[in-house]
């Protein structure tokens, strides 16, 4: 499986304009839905599960990353975007520090193996520290897929 | 010392019950659990051997339903970090 399986290109945002957790979720499933093909009241619904999900125990993984993620029955196929914030969020991360990249996943609800397939390539490729450098710094979505691509050629 | 090449003071097999595996909260517990230790813990899949008490490298185990892991801890409070982090795993960290 690669990053650009399930990461829609489209979708990802360079410059996060919501500076609080909630809204930058909101912001990133808006941008997922609009480029996949979910309604306006899908995407309510998915962002409030994804809020939902969070509040019960936060996805920031420490190093400036949160991975927020949630099983919803609209979603028939996973899906994930990457937003990029330069002032940091408040993701009540492990590590208490600001979060800079965030890696939304959506996944349909009957099929986990394949959820914990996805997070474990996310994870291979975050847990590298010029990976997240990198995307820390690229400002244009170009940039940031282009980070991708470079991602999935690695070997292993 | 070289932890990672060392013999572990405790270990134990467990095999991964819930429908969901081993995904990300149960892996915030499981670190969250390890880090109430002061001993190294490390958990092996197979040949992959990762840090315990390091979220991201837990997320690398993919442990699917039925996954079998070995827990280990060395330090001195080792048996019971394994028997807390043997008995978490074990109870399908309350999905079951």
């Amino acid at each position: 499986m690669k990053l650009s399986d399930f990461i829609v290109a489209d979708a990802v945002l360079p410059e996060l304009k919501a500076t609080d957790r909630n809204g930058v979720i909101r912001e990133m499933v808006s941008s997922l839905a609009a480029c996949t093909g979910l309604d306006e009241d899908a995407a309510a619904s998915i962002a409030k599960s994804v809020i939902q999900r969070e509040n019960q125990g936060s996805t920031g993984f420490g190093k400036g990353v949160a991975v927020p993620h949630v099983k919803h029955a609209a979603i028939k196929k996973i899906t994930a975007t990457i937003g990029r914030s330069s002032v940091g969020v408040d993701f009540a991360a492990l590590d208490r520090a600001p979060v800079y990249i965030v890696v939304l996943l959506l996944s349909p609800p009957d099929n986990p193996d394949q959820h914990l397939a996805s997070m474990e390539n996310i994870f291979r490729h975050l847990q590298r520290d010029n990976f997240r450098r990198f995307l820390r710094q690229a400002s244009t979505k170009e940039e940031i897929n282009e980070l991708i691509r470079e991602a999935d050629e690695l070997p292993g | 010392m070289n932890v990672e090449n060392a013999v572990p003071d405790q270990a134990r097999m467990v095999k991964v019950p819930n429908a969901q595996g081993f995904h990300a909260r149960p892996v915030m517990r499981f670190v969250d659990t390890a880090g109430q230790f002061l001993s190294e813990v490390q958990v092996r899949k197979g040949g992959q051997v990762v840090d315990g008490k390091n979220p991201m490298e837990m997320m690398l185990l993919e442990a699917t339903q039925g996954t079998e892991l070995e827990i280990s801890a060395s330090g001195p409070d080792a048996a019971p970090a394994v028997d807390a982090l043997a008995q978490l795993v074990e109870s399908g960290f309350g999905e079951m």
